[in-house]
């Protein structure tokens, strides 16, 4: 599979080294230099085949980190806009089957549900996961988590 | 009308001002500390504090009620996720972006931003023609830039003095709209003649704008084209 990641964090670049270490074909963006050398300090220099620096809307960059190629996209920067609007660009313009999109604000990321573009939301899933930790309960499907509007969504509707 | 603004710098500061002295009823959303102090101080309880991105924000500002969203912060990312939920979740019915970097223009009307102020890329077109025209001048810009009004003043050396308009190569995207011959305004027809000391009103498409010129004062550096 030949995968593109936006966003060499913790989660960017772990991701790419299983992948990569799956024999997947892994390229990763970042607009820093110094998130490449932290990555391959933590994980070692073979945790992707290739690393693009760049800002992840710019169409050349990705271009460059083959996503008209791509079978799926993932969008992982410490910034929910940058992560919409590279996932829209990459499912829009490019066509990418499988598009991935991490997105922080639970309202935000059920704005842009569905519609082509899959929102992770890791704040509803964490505080899921962790209100079941506390309060001795069993572990439901990360889907449930998904799923589980943020409270401030539920007392509006309500 | 009632406008919400989002991003308090330059140009969301001098626009709120401009809309409110027109009479519209404004919100200001700014999240900076530093410049929120100074924008309160300026339009009260018009300013909204916290991320224009947020919905909690945009519920505050009253963005339901919004008749336009006008998102001018310094990132392209931002203000395109503005228009969207403002036309997403609140269903504004119309929304405007700044666009920071012009390359990424296309892709705020690929994401559904219809409409787009790319600032860069229109103060560059102005200066552009500045440098470039000689007797010719910008009068005024269209579409985005993209359509322009330009005057020629004819001179006795320029290509087109002496010409009937008909004689005249003019590409497609470009008509000639008046003569002003003295004190008087001449509507163009095809025998129309140009004469030294006229001025000729025209208005031309992104490529024209040059051939235009040509046709009419001709460039400076290579002297007149011949279309003909």
């Amino acid at each position: 599979m030949r995968v593109v990641i936006l966003g060499c964090g913790r989660v960017g670049s772990t991701l790419a080294a299983i992948l990569t270490r799956e024999g997947h074909h892994v390229s990763v963006i970042d607009r820093d230099q110094t998130a490449f050398d932290k990555a391959a300090q933590r994980l070692g220099p073979t945790f992707t085949r290739e690393t693009v620096r760049g800002i992840g809307i710019d169409e050349d960059v990705l271009r460059q980190a083959g996503i008209e190629e791509a079978d799926a996209f993932i969008s992982v920067t410490s910034g929910d806009n940058t992560n919409i609007v590279a996932a829209q660009i990459a499912q829009q313009r490019f066509h990418v089957p499988k598009v991935l999109v991490r997105v922080y604000d639970p309202i935000r990321a059920d704005a842009y549900r569905g519609a082509g573009v899959e929102t992770i939301c890791t704040t509803t899933i964490s505080a899921g996961l962790f209100h079941d930790l506390v309060l001795g309960r069993s572990l439901r499907s990360i889907q449930e988590y998904i799923d589980t509007a943020s409270p401030r969504a539920e007392g509006r509707n309500a | 009308m009632y406008v919400i603004v989002v991003g308090g710098g330059k140009i969301g500061y001098y626009l709120a001002r401009a809309l409110l002295s027109e009479g519209h009823e404004v919100t200001l959303v700014e999240q900076d500390e530093r410049r929120v102090e100074r924008l309160i101080a300026e339009f009260g309880e018009a300013v909204v504090v916290g991320d224009g991105c947020e919905v909690r924000v945009m519920e505050d500002a009253g963005m339901g009620r919004a008749d336009c969203a006008v998102a001018v912060t310094g990132h392209d990312e931002d203000n395109i996720i503005v228009c969207q939920m403002a036309q997403r979740h609140f269903g504004v019915p119309r929304q405007i972006a700044r666009v920071n970097n012009p390359e990424n223009e296309e892709i705020f009307h690929l994401l559904g931003v219809s409409e787009t102020v790319a600032s860069t890329r229109i103060i560059y077109s102005l200066i552009d023609q500045e440098v470039e025209t000689g007797e010719s001048l910008l009068l005024a810009a269209l579409k985005r830039g993209k359509i322009v009004i330009v005057s020629a003043d004819l001179t006795a050396g320029s290509p087109a003095a002496g010409k009937t308009v008909k004689d005249i190569y003019l590409p497609g995207e470009c008509v000639l709209a008046a003569i002003i011959r003295e004190e008087h305004i001449l509507l163009p027809s095809g025998t129309t003649e140009l004469l030294p000391g006229d001025t000729v009103i025209g208005v031309a498409g992104p490529d024209a704008r040059h051939v235009l010129r040509d046709a009419l004062v001709g460039t400076r550096s290579s002297g007149a084209r011949r279309d003909d």
